[in-house]
């Protein structure tokens, strides 16, 4: 049960981006589309997954056992970036299917703030593998979402009346606020 | 101290470790021109392409997927580079532009009065759009937004968008704009490639037309003084524009919405004005022909479709060799019509501006006597095009039929183009009603006949030649006997004398032409000393079919698939007269362009797409039967003729050009007609914009309700 807790809050209740806001860039960068959302929110939820189980063991393997703690962040960036590279290689061997569907956001995730933050924030809040793989996963999940709807509501602004001064960035932003205030709804549902 | 000094190492050396072996094992062989090209390319990743980002634009460039002029922001430069480097003519890559197929705009009547976000995609959400035409351009300008380069503007003028060539890279980002579908990137195989689709706008002349000319384009360009402009289009579609400014029957005319209210469109008038201007100034206009593709195809036939078909395949960039049975090319025009309807001098302008591209002809040569099908493929041909005509004029199986001075229409009317000696007699009868029988009965007045006597089975508004040949032929004296069916030749000494002829009235037939009943007590015999019987023609196969096991119909046409004109024989297509039958120029000329579309795709692809939505019937639903406010204006492009006096004893032209004035005064009655709009030219500029006036609007939804039927 406290795991289906766990789902619904990294899903909803603690959206990471909406909630959180992390994972900024892209999310105004591939969501004028909404099939390129699609194949980002794909990489993503495939990307944080695995970056969630390997920064997982440093961390619970590693760095707490030499009381390194304080240098998480520099070792997961190290950890993620080459862990990206590594996924890109083998996709590009193993899958073409796959890697032609995610290949180009693949890169884009190496230094994505949401990736970072949920390997993070596995290790602040010192998850079980468990939980960490429901965390991660869901967490994800919530971000594709977000994503998505996000871009469903981007295709249709292009062709709404904006006014000269709001359009592009500042409408999205605008946008992403009025989503953000929406998901804080689901806090009752926790 | 030194530990996270160590971890950090440690997990950077374990990843560069990792990294490295995985390198290697799931090493992926890449085309190295990948990389290479991708260096070449400006690295701006903007997109303009079509691809994303530089690298897999790099990738569809060596793979083909893409020209490589692809690139908006590298430029030419950019462009011949990669191309010097991949081993591609640049040249070759052909330039497509972007342009619209709307001609309505302001003009197309309105549902309701749309003040909403002015952009397309947003207005056609509203009940999709505000026109009552389902095609029309809504003119909000979303594919002028869409444009990076600056190459369109909304024209205040009609509503419809304008594309500037020189600025225009043909990214297609308007192409994608816009919600109609109605921006195309157009170059010169698709024009050439393109047939009629029921989908299109369509105007009623160019939906007549067998050779689908674009008439309003080339009118409108004319009335503007752009004849350079306006001959280009018409040879997008026709090749011959002298020979058929002169001698087409303009179908397209009896279609002309002007009908309604006042005369036709002269739209054969000015079509000749245009080719005799460029005939007249010397200079050719400069058609574009593609990148040499080292096909090589033969057309067997140097008549209108043998050569409208040559013009078409070289300008698509193959090596095409015409091969010609007669002495001189051109074909039944040349060698069946009379000097003064069209002289060889005109045609020959014609002849050598398909020739000028790069054609090679061997004249005097026929199919299944110097060589076969098979030969041809044997000496390194891809493909053959059969344009053979019907050089065998039928003949009557009358008794009496071996008489002297029984000659068929083509028999006649070639001798005054070979070496062969005139035919001359005192007395003539011709038999036959088309437009053969016409110009072997002028000509025959030309040589000093003494008489010529015309009989037809059928009444006169059977009569197959153009009416006003048929006036023509009576002012110059031609007796016509309409109703009169020839019975039998009557001859001394082997010569022929007369002809035994009796009276028939018609009988209703339903399923076709009527039955002929004789009126007793009405034979009788009119004195003659020549016959020339112009009763249809057909296609000599017999030696063909024999060499190469060509498969021909039951009327001695040869037998080859409608939709592609591929016969029996693989890469062997056949069209023109020898595959209809004995029709119109202006058809051999569309015959040629199909048969050119067919070849192109066979030999680039090995495989012909079918059509989809090909118009064949007029669309008779989406024709406004009524002209609302506008003015009726007579024709003033009346061409000008000689009197009958002039006319005999010489093959003098007997119908002159138009002057420019006329010409352009003639243009300026075009009504642009689209599937719904035409210049109403007596309203204002408010109200042709609320006019409600669109009888026939559902025809577009007839058409999907068919499909989905079909």
């Amino acid at each position: 049960m406290d795991l289906f807790f766990l789902a619904i809050s990294a899903t909803f209740v603690n959206n990471i981006l909406l909630a959180q806001y992390l994972g900024n860039c892209p999310f105004l960068g591939v969501s004028k589309k909404l099939e390129t959302a699609l194949g980002m929110a794909m990489a993503v939820v495939f990307v944080t997954i695995m970056a969630a189980i390997f920064t997982w063991s440093v961390f619970s393997y590693v760095l707490k056992p030499y009381g390194l703690e304080f240098l998480q962040t520099l070792s997961f960036i190290l950890i993620i970036a080459s862990l990206v590279q590594l996924v890109e290689i083998i996709l590009k061997k193993q899958s073409r299917v796959l890697y032609n569907g995610l290949g180009v956001y693949l890169p884009l995730i190496t230094t994505n703030c949401a990736v970072m933050g949920v390997a993070l924030l596995v290790a602040k809040k010192e998850y079980n593998f468990i939980e960490m793989l429901v965390f991660s996963s869901t967490s994800a999940v919530g971000y594709g979402l977000a994503l998505i709807l996000f871009a469903g509501i981007r295709e249709r602004l292009v062709i709404s009346a904006v006014p000269k001064s709001l359009q592009g960035t500042s409408i999205a932003l605008i946008t992403a606020g009025i989503m953000a205030l929406a998901f804080i709804g689901f806090q009752g549902m926790a | 101290m030194f530990a996270p000094i160590i971890l950090l190492v440690g997990i950077a050396f374990v990843s560069a470790i990792i990294l490295g072996i995985a390198a290697r094992v799931f090493h992926v062989e890449e085309d190295p021109r990948i990389e290479a090209v991708t260096d070449l390319l400006p690295g701006a990743n903007c997109g303009g392409c079509g691809q994303a980002g530089c690298s897999s634009a790099a990738e569809a460039m060596v793979n083909g997927v893409i020209e490589v002029n692809s690139c908006v922001v590298g430029g030419t430069e950019t462009a011949e580079a990669i191309g010097t480097f991949l081993g591609y003519d640049v040249s070759g890559a052909e330039p497509t532009l972007a342009c619209s197929s709307c001609e309505g705009g302001y003009r197309a009547a309105r549902k309701f009065t749309y003040s909403g976000l002015q952009d397309c995609r947003a207005a056609l959400q509203l009940y999709h759009g505000f026109l009552r035409c389902e095609n029309g351009c809504l003119g909000l300008g979303s594919c002028m937004r869409a444009c990076k380069f600056s190459a369109i503007t909304i024209s205040s003028e009609t509503g419809l968008p304008l594309f500037d060539p020189e600025r225009c890279v043909g990214c297609g980002s308007c192409v994608e704009a816009c919600p109609k579908g109605i921006v195309k990137l157009v170059g010169e195989t698709t024009k050439i490639l393109h047939w009629n689709k029921y989908t299109q706008c369509l105007s009623p002349c160019r939906q007549r037309c067998p050779a689908q000319i674009n008439i309003p384009k080339y009118l409108s360009q004319a009335r503007r003084g752009e004849f350079a402009a306006a001959l280009r289009t018409i040879k997008d579609n026709n090749p011959l524009t002298t020979a058929t400014g002169r001698v087409c029957p303009e179908l397209c005319a009896t279609e002309c919405r002007r009908t309604i209210k006042d005369d036709p469109l002269a739209i054969n008038a000015v079509k000749r004005f245009l080719s005799d201007w460029e005939r007249d100034s010397g200079n050719r206009q400069v058609v574009q022909v593609a990148a040499d593709t080292g096909k090589k195809v033969a057309v067997v036939g140097g008549g209108p479709s043998g050569l409208t078909a040559a013009y078409y395949l070289r300008r698509l960039g193959h090596q095409v060799d015409i091969f010609e049975q007669m002495p001189k090319l051109g074909g039944m025009p040349l060698y069946g019509i009379p000097d003064y309807r069209l002289s060889e001098e005109q045609y020959q302008w014609d002849i050598d501006g398909v020739l000028e591209l790069g054609v090679t002809a061997h004249t005097g040569v026929a199919l299944g006597k110097d060589f076969t099908i098979r030969s041809l493929k044997a000496v390194g041909f891809d493909s053959i095009y059969l344009a053979l005509g019907c050089w065998l004029g039928r003949m009557l199986p009358f008794e009496g039929k071996e008489l002297e001075g029984i000659y068929s229409g083509i028999d006649y009317l070639r001798r005054f183009h070979t070496e062969e000696e005139i035919i001359k007699g005192k007395h003539y009868i011709v038999i036959g009603a088309g437009n053969v029988a016409m110009d072997c009965a002028r000509s025959a007045l030309r040589v000093g006949a003494e008489s010529v006597n015309l009989l037809f089975r059928f009444s006169r508004d059977l009569m197959e030649a153009n009416a006003h040949e048929i006036v023509d032929a009576e002012n110059e004296g031609v007796a016509m006997h309409c109703l009169v069916s020839p019975m039998k030749f009557i001859g001394e000494n082997g010569q022929v004398t007369g002809i035994q002829v009796q009276d028939v009235t018609l009988k209703h037939n339903p399923d076709g032409f009527p039955d002929c009943v004789p009126v007793e007590g009405t034979v009788r015999v009119i004195p003659c000393d020549i016959v020339i019987q112009a009763v249809g023609q057909g296609a000599d196969l017999d030696t063909i079919v024999e060499a190469d096991g060509l498969e021909k119909t039951r009327f001695s046409t040869i037998d080859a698939n409608e939709e592609t004109l591929e016969t029996n024989i693989p890469g062997v297509f056949a069209g023109g007269d020898c595959f209809s039958g004995p029709r119109l120029m202006i058809e051999a000329i569309a015959a040629g362009r199909y048969a050119a579309r067919s070849i192109h795709y066979y030999v680039t692809t090995g495989e012909i797409p079918s059509i989809e939505d090909r118009q064949r019937e007029m669309m008779a639903p989406s024709l406004v039967d009524s002209l609302v406010s506008v003015s009726p204006v007579s024709t003033a492009a009346m061409k000008p003729v000689i009197p009958v006096e002039e006319r005999m004893g010489t093959f003098m032209e007997v119908e002159g050009t138009i002057t420019e004035e006329q010409c352009t005064t003639e243009a300026l009655r075009c009504l642009n007609c689209g599937i719904y709009c035409y210049d109403q030219d007596d309203r204002s500029e408010e109200q042709k914009r609320i006019s409600t006036s669109c009888p026939n609007e559902p025809h577009i939804v007839e058409k999907e309700e068919e499909r989905v039927v079909a």
